[in-house]
């Protein structure tokens, strides 16, 4: 008996790894991956966990796979650039049991410092990747991926997109089917990859590479809908739709195999069909092949390599307008922000004070860029704040540092921040390196890591020390704080960014959104007092306004952090309690 | 022919659960339904998108400029932001509240003043106060059920239907409080 129940595409994936008989899965939390990760763990079949960065979580995939499991490792666009490392060499072993890398794309960047195309990666590691375009396929695609895997002995990526990740739609249900475990046995030429074995495998992989080139007409991924064949598209994942919404007469060729592609079916199509447009969202993966082929068609000179594509995008170049009716209008922008009572506000709204330039990294608080705190100056990749200012001072000298720290949150420096901290020990810094410590992974949703003393399944487990982890590998001075005691905060910064010791300050207080996190009270304005000066809307809490008749706190928003207290020199910020 | 629904607010305000209902209840009069989410950074207090379709078949998952038939915004500026999504004669729901975004706190911006008589010169507006109902109801947290009730007479279905997938879908500790937030919502004038 099979159910339809309406699913998010990473509520799909999960579910098609279920039923897929994968055994084990591991990830790293990022947007628009994270929630695969989650509705897995509900499932009691499936071991999975949280790795502290995507390369890890690609290791322990391989190593189940090579034990003979169905395994998956789940991340972000750039989450795979951390895995390239094991995703390159482990083409070249293939697997045991069947293995699976879902990584997701965020063209539009909802939610990520850049747009990039897996799809290239992939290629460069002659790697599979399929590409659903609804939850419904996307089940089905892991399940099919799996095949491909153990057929042609290959790890296989599954990419999703933003659209895909994070729409819901019908889901047929099927049951879980156990797979026997692959029997281990050794064999260093294809699992010790050191020259002489290498060699060898890398024949292997442009063999299979062909083979499934070859084969991929009859995968049920790939499909030809002919329909007008005056006009037709070559077309895959989420933008299929768009064609559908717009087109639904026109030929479509469907690729759910976006690496290698079905020459066959390609050639087939284009010489039926007048013209041939090829609408793929970000890089022209299948144009460039197509046209390096020698067939005419049209691309990227009609749509755009960045963010996201749309209904309205095809209506233009194909119509010359869209569906539009009424002209925008001009509206103030409401760009995110920290939350109320969120203890990240209170570190910066020290280094705003000190006038102190903060090397960014990724998570929430990457929005102390913004005004009115604007300390953020810097922001690469996960762990770039302490390596990029570790380079400010080995290049500049300690002056030109000493208003400068690192700020990066507690996930991310278990992520990658760790080994650019090694390498400030060994090499002599003398930086002020802060780790804003919120106990969770926040922006992403509040996910668990290693130092949080939860695993993924919400087991009870050990909680990796910050403080200790930190003088461990030496660092000379490791100093915890209450994020929120603003006057000890600023004595520390000033003291350590003057002092020439490498030193660490954990700000530590819990994300204003987790589970239980409440403060006693809240505040209000005492209108006699309050002389309207403004200072309080310095931090840039959102739950303190300027109106007509003054300063005002919105009841529903504060959280009772105190925080703008601090700053209010009149004492005219009360608490009440809730 | 499909039925595209727009909500819009600011983050934190419960829109995506109010999406979530409505896509739930289309399921449940037999439609094909998609819903398009935003998670991640953007819902950290910035302007939040989601979007409802249903209909015998329906492709994309999100409704575009000049295609929704009914837009609610949970929030006067987020209702004039995303006007401009309406079809000629859609339909523009707004919970009348202000909450002032960071470009108008720290002053570089200022506020519109007038803005649903400035929608109404175009658009079918129906404005209703959804947080002081929820606040009289003891829970300013069913601010979305109140305005889910008040748009859903545009979107169609039975009320009872709609108050089943309420109970559906909320916690049940709320779920009667949900329900009478809903209903007071669809009773009130438009």
């Amino acid at each position: 008996m099979s159910k339809k129940t309406m699913m998010l595409g990473n509520e799909a994936i999960a579910r098609g790894a279920f039923e897929a008989g994968v055994k084990l899965s591991s990830a790293y939390p990022g947007t628009p991956s994270t929630e695969i990760s989650e509705y897995l763990a509900k499932y009691e079949e499936v071991y999975t966990e949280w790795a502290p960065n995507e390369k890890v979580a690609a290791e322990v995939a391989i190593g189940a796979s090579i034990s003979g499991v169905r395994s998956m490792a789940c991340m972000k666009h750039v989450g795979l650039n951390v895995a390239a490392d094991p995703l390159y060499t482990f083409a070249y072993t293939g697997v045991g049991g069947g293995s699976v890398f879902v990584v997701a794309d965020d063209p539009g960047l909802a939610s990520s410092q850049n747009e990039q195309d897996t799809r290239m990666i992939a290629r460069a590691a002659h790697v599979p990747v399929l590409e659903p375009s609804d939850s419904g396929e996307a089940k089905e695609f892991v399940k099919f991926a799996y095949e491909l895997s153990e057929r042609y002995d290959t790890p296989v990526i599954l990419r999703t997109t933003t659209k895909l990740a994070h729409s819901q739609s019908a889901v047929e249900l099927c049951e879980r089917v156990e797979v026997e475990d692959k029997e281990y046995t050794r064999s260093p030429q294809k699992y010790v990859m050191m020259p002489a074995s290498a060699i060898g495998r890398h024949l292997v992989v442009e063999d299979r590479e062909l083979r499934m080139a070859k084969d991929a007409a009859s995968f049920p991924v790939n499909k030809v809908e002919m329909g007008d064949k005056a006009i037709g598209f070559i077309t895959c994942g989420i933008a299929y739709q768009y064609v559908k919404e717009v087109c639904p007469n026109a030929s479509i060729l469907k690729l759910g195999l976006v690496n290698p592609l079905s020459r066959e079916m390609i050639e087939d199509f284009i010489n039926q069909v007048e013209t041939v447009y090829v609408f793929e969202e970000l890089e022209p993966v299948i144009e460039e092949q197509v046209r390096a082929w020698g067939f005419e068609v049209k691309g990227k000179e009609c749509f755009t390599k960045q963010g996201e594509y749309s209904a309205n995008l095809l209506r233009r170049v194909l119509y010359g307008k869209d569906e539009a009716v009424f002209d925008k209008a001009e509206a103030p922008a409401r760009p995110p922000i920290l939350c109320p009572g969120c203890p990240h506000r209170s570190v910066f709204s020290v280094l705003n004070k000190l006038k102190i330039h903060a090397s960014g990294d990724i998570g929430c608080y990457t929005l102390g860029a913004v005004a009115p705190l604007g300390v953020i100056d810097t922001t690469i990749c996960m762990g770039a704040s302490i390596s990029a200012l570790h380079g400010m001072e080995k290049a500049k000298g300690k002056e030109y540092i000493k208003n400068w720290v690192a700020v990066i949150g507690d996930s991310t420096f278990l992520h990658t921040g760790i080994n650019s901290l090694v390498n400030m020990v060994y090499n002599k810094s003398t930086a002020t390196v802060m780790i804003l410590d919120n106990r969770t992974t926040g922006m992403t949703g509040h996910q668990e890591h290693a130092a949080t003393g939860k695993t993924l399944k919400g087991e009870d487990t050990y909680a990796i020390d910050l403080a200790a982890l930190c003088r461990a590998i030496g660092v000379p001075n490791v100093i915890e704080v209450n994020a929120f005691d603003v006057k000890e905060l600023e004595r520390i910064v000033r003291e350590s960014v003057n002092g020439d010791t490498l030193t660490v300050i954990i700000a530590k207080a819990p994300c204003a959104l987790l589970k239980g996190q409440k403060f006693p009270n809240k505040c209000v304005i005492n209108t006699e007092t309050c002389k309207k000066c403004g200072l309080c809307l310095k931090i840039g809490c959102p739950a303190i306004t300027k109106t007509a008749d003054g300063m005002r706190i919105d009841p529903t928003m504060c959280n009772g952090c105190g925080l703008c207290q601090n700053y209010c020199k009149f004492n005219a910020i009360e608490t009440v309690e809730k | 022919m499909t039925k595209n629904i727009m909500i819009v607010g600011v983050g934190g305000q419960g829109t995506l659960l109010t999406s979530r209902i409505i896509g739930k209840a289309a399921l449940a009069e037999g439609c094909d339904v998609k819903i398009s989410e935003v998670h991640g950074m953007a819902q950290r207090g910035g302007s939040v998108v989601t979007f409802v379709r249903f209909g015998e078949a329906v492709s994309e998952p999100v409704v575009e400029e000049g295609q929704a038939d009914v837009v609610i915004a949970f929030e006067r500026l987020e209702a004039l932001r995303y006007a401009h999504f309406l079809k000629k004669d859609g339909v523009l729901i707004v919970n009348d509240c202000r909450i002032d975004p960071m470009t108008v706190v720290i002053g570089a911006k200022e506020y519109p003043e007038n803005i649903l008589d400035d929608l109404k010169k175009d658009h079918a507006v129906y404005a209703i106060d959804g947080q002081k109902i929820a606040l009289e109801l003891g829970n300013s947290k069913v601010l979305n059920s109140v305005v889910l009730g008040f748009a859903a007479a545009f979107i169609g279905f039975d009320k009872q239907v709609w108050l089943d997938t309420v109970a559906d879908t909320v916690p049940q500790k709320t779920i009667e409080i949900n329900q009478k937030a809903f209903t007071l919502g669809y009773e009130t004038n438009r």
